[in-house]
């Protein structure tokens, strides 16, 4: 091999960590991974720890996956990567079960969800299928914290609006209340995070202008 | 039979898998640009969540469940294999897939014509995968009542994506903000629809 080796933190690859935060956000421009967004949004603990278990999930993936990539006949590689997800969401499953039940409790179905994450088989297929070990153990990392600073952003939104807390912390002052300032329960609903995130979007895009859609 | 009829219309409206959980999402919103592509879709959704829930059914019984493998031996009755439920169901739906892709093709080509495209990327639509994991939670009785549940959730799938995608295809005549045009205006309207939904709650027949 003639090919100078490229160092580990060069440009291409911080870009790679970097992109997905804004320019290339797996949730508001590439539109994958919505479901588990919405639904564990109501507070921060939660999202936090989401967040978490997708950085893992989605980095050892991508890594199992870019380490696998000479071998897996195409045809199954679907069933492949499934059960290749499916099996780091059973270990997280698991974990978070031993040692953080009551937040296992409360993510219920979602962390089971995980698999199905659009994210994760999207990233493997436009990928880690096609570059190497570190390259896809950073765009996995990327990719999953991009997510996680959406979840983060409408986690806080609907938590400090909703019930006047912040990680189950009030941090609004009683002397508002006494104003006749009222927790907004609309924004505990379910709906709300949709909107949340679709207002979000309106303001990415207002300063980012190169991501406003044409048709 | 009251309570077939119930848990159908919660299905459909109350515990709609779009609006109240969120499930299917990514393709809820990829898909439904036109209203015929939206219906493929939907219809490929009911269709395999119409089987992948009571085949699911049956595997939680008589494999996963706490003492489920009582029926091979009383010796299996402390066996607990539920930690294997994500990779079993997953390889159920992915393989369910596959074949219901084949019989489809082999039976009804129209079928398969208009389904075609739509039905591999229903292995990793959340709606199905959420539709059996509910089913574990649900504590149904018999495996009809589990194809019942299987069906409502698959019909609310379907008013939700046909519902959104006629609307985004009248609303290219609206005069919307530029950043908000496509994707922002169909989160947000799809929120409205989900709070409009919300006045089903508590419906009882």
């Amino acid at each position: 091999m003639s090919k100078e080796k490229e160092p580990f933190f060069s440009k291409k690859n911080r870009a790679l960590l970097t992109d997905p935060l804004d320019d290339d956000n797996p949730i508001t421009v590439q539109v994958l991974g919505i479901c588990s967004a919405l639904a564990i949004t109501v507070k921060l603990e939660p999202a936090v720890v989401m967040t978490l278990s997708v950085i893992f999930v989605m980095a050892a993936g991508n890594v199992i996956v870019s380490i696998l990539r000479n071998v897996i006949p195409t045809r199954i590689r679907i069933i492949v990567q499934l059960l290749v997800v499916a099996t780091l969401v059973a270990l997280v499953d698991q974990f978070l079960k031993a040692y953080a039940y009551d937040v296992s409790k409360q993510l219920a179905i979602f962390i089971g969800l995980i698999i199905t994450n659009c994210i994760i088989m999207g990233r493997f297929e436009a990928f880690a299928l096609g570059n190497g070990v570190w390259k896809s153990f950073l765009d996995g990392v990327g990719n999953a914290a991009g997510y996680g600073w959406i979840l983060i952003v409408v986690a806080f939104v609907r938590e400090l609006f909703g019930s006047g807390e912040l990680w189950g912390v009030p941090v609004i002052p009683q002397f508002i209340y006494d104003l006749g300032y009222q927790d907004n329960g609309l924004m505990l609903l379910s709906p709300m995070a949709l909107i949340v995130v679709g207002i979000y979007i309106w303001i990415q895009r207002y300063y980012n202008r190169k991501l406003i859609e044409k048709d | 039979m009251e309570d077939l009829v119930n848990l159908f219309v919660k299905s459909i409206f109350i515990e709609n898998m779009v609006f109240a959980y969120f499930l299917g999402m990514c393709s809820y919103l990829a898909v439904s640009k036109t209203v015929k592509t939206a219906d493929g879709l939907g219809k490929a959704v009911i269709f395999v969540l119409t089987i992948s829930v009571p085949i699911n059914y049956l595997i939680d019984q008589y494999l996963l469940a706490p003492g489920a493998l009582t029926w091979i031996g009383p010796q299996f009755q402390d066996v607990n294999l539920s930690f294997l439920t994500f990779i079993m169901f997953i390889a159920v739906i992915a393989s369910m897939v596959q074949l219901v892709e084949m019989i489809v093709e082999k039976l009804s080509p129209t079928l398969y014509g208009s389904l075609g495209i739509f039905l591999p990327l229903i292995a990793v639509n959340c709606a199905i995968l959420g539709g059996s994991l509910f089913m574990q939670q649900k504590d149904f009785v018999n495996t009809f009542e589990s194809a019942v549940y299987g069906f409502g959730s698959g019909i609310g799938w379907y008013l939700a994506i046909v519902a959104i995608a006629a609307i985004r295809e009248k609303i290219t005549y609206s005069n919307i903000p530029d950043p908000l045009k496509g994707l922002g205006i169909t989160f947000i309207i799809t929120g409205l629809m989900a709070l409009g939904f919300m006045s089903f709650m508590g419906i009882k027949i």
